[in-house]
């Protein structure tokens, strides 16, 4: 499999019979990964809606003047 | 057919979530708005299909992830380069978080297979329901929960390789500390 750093966690692995608490560090990514997918996500959505996607809407909606030419 | 102002409305409505959930499923925000255009065309073209009264987002939705998964299975090849299209199509980040952090979720999202990259994103991001996620990727509820929890792992494992890696000596210090903190 991959090289993984020496940071020598493996959580999933041996559950229960772990003396570590069931990966304090891996906690801390899904917070991290759930940040960061709400992060991502939030940042576009902030945007708001383009000019392109109204003005595609609006000329869909009205075939007619558009085949015309 | 005239389209019903109102439709419309909704449809324009629920084009930022449709942003947001392709350009989590493509990395790139052109194509993710390639994506996003196709998929108001369909919808429109398709529009006798839609039922008043049920989910308009969602049905925009399932039409948009069945696109992503058409055309993803068609551009699988030519897609080698996509690390360095990540960044180039991001235009603006949030101030929280870094480029690099960003960047590296988008490269790790696209080491997913697309049936657990769209069950993380749809539930963890768009803020759909488990209930709702498996309308959109007609699959049962529980598949799409078993899709999120592998994501999951599968995208820590990818960021903890990357924080060690990528992020250098206050990454790596980090992680030795907390790994020595909870007594390994």
């Amino acid at each position: 499999m991959k090289r993984r750093k020496p940071m020598n966690r493996n959580p999933a692995k041996q559950s229960g019979s772990s003396d570590r608490p069931p990966g304090a560090l891996d906690r801390d990514i899904q917070a991290k990964i759930g940040d960061q997918l709400r992060a991502m996500h939030d940042d576009i959505v902030n945007q708001g809606v383009p000019d392109r996607f109204a003005d595609l809407l609006a000329r869909l909606d009205k075939p007619d003047t558009s085949e015309g030419q | 057919m005239p389209l019903d102002p109102t439709l419309r409305d909704a449809m324009l409505a629920a084009v930022p979530r449709l942003r947001g959930f392709a350009v989590s499923l493509c990395g790139n925000v052109d194509r993710a708005d390639d994506l996003v255009q196709e998929t108001l065309v369909r919808a429109l073209s398709n529009i006798d299909s839609f039922r008043p009264g049920t989910n308009l987002t969602a049905w925009l939705f399932t039409i948009l992830r069945n696109h992503f998964r058409s055309e993803y299975r068609k551009r699988r090849r030519e897609v080698e380069d996509v690390d360095g299209r990540h960044t180039d199509g991001l235009r603006s980040q949030p101030e929280q978080m870094s480029h690099v952090e960003l960047g590296e979720l988008r490269v790790a999202l696209t080491k997913l297979p697309p049936d657990q990259r769209e069950a993380v994103v749809l539930v963890g991001a768009s803020g759909f329901s488990y209930e709702e996620a498996a309308e959109i990727c007609e699959c049962a509820v529980g598949t799409i929960k078993s899709r999120v929890n592998r994501a999951r792992t599968r995208l820590a494992e990818l960021m903890a390789i990357d924080d060690a890696t990528d992020f250098g000596p206050d990454a790596a210090m980090q992680a030795a500390l907390s790994e020595r903190d909870v007594g390994t």
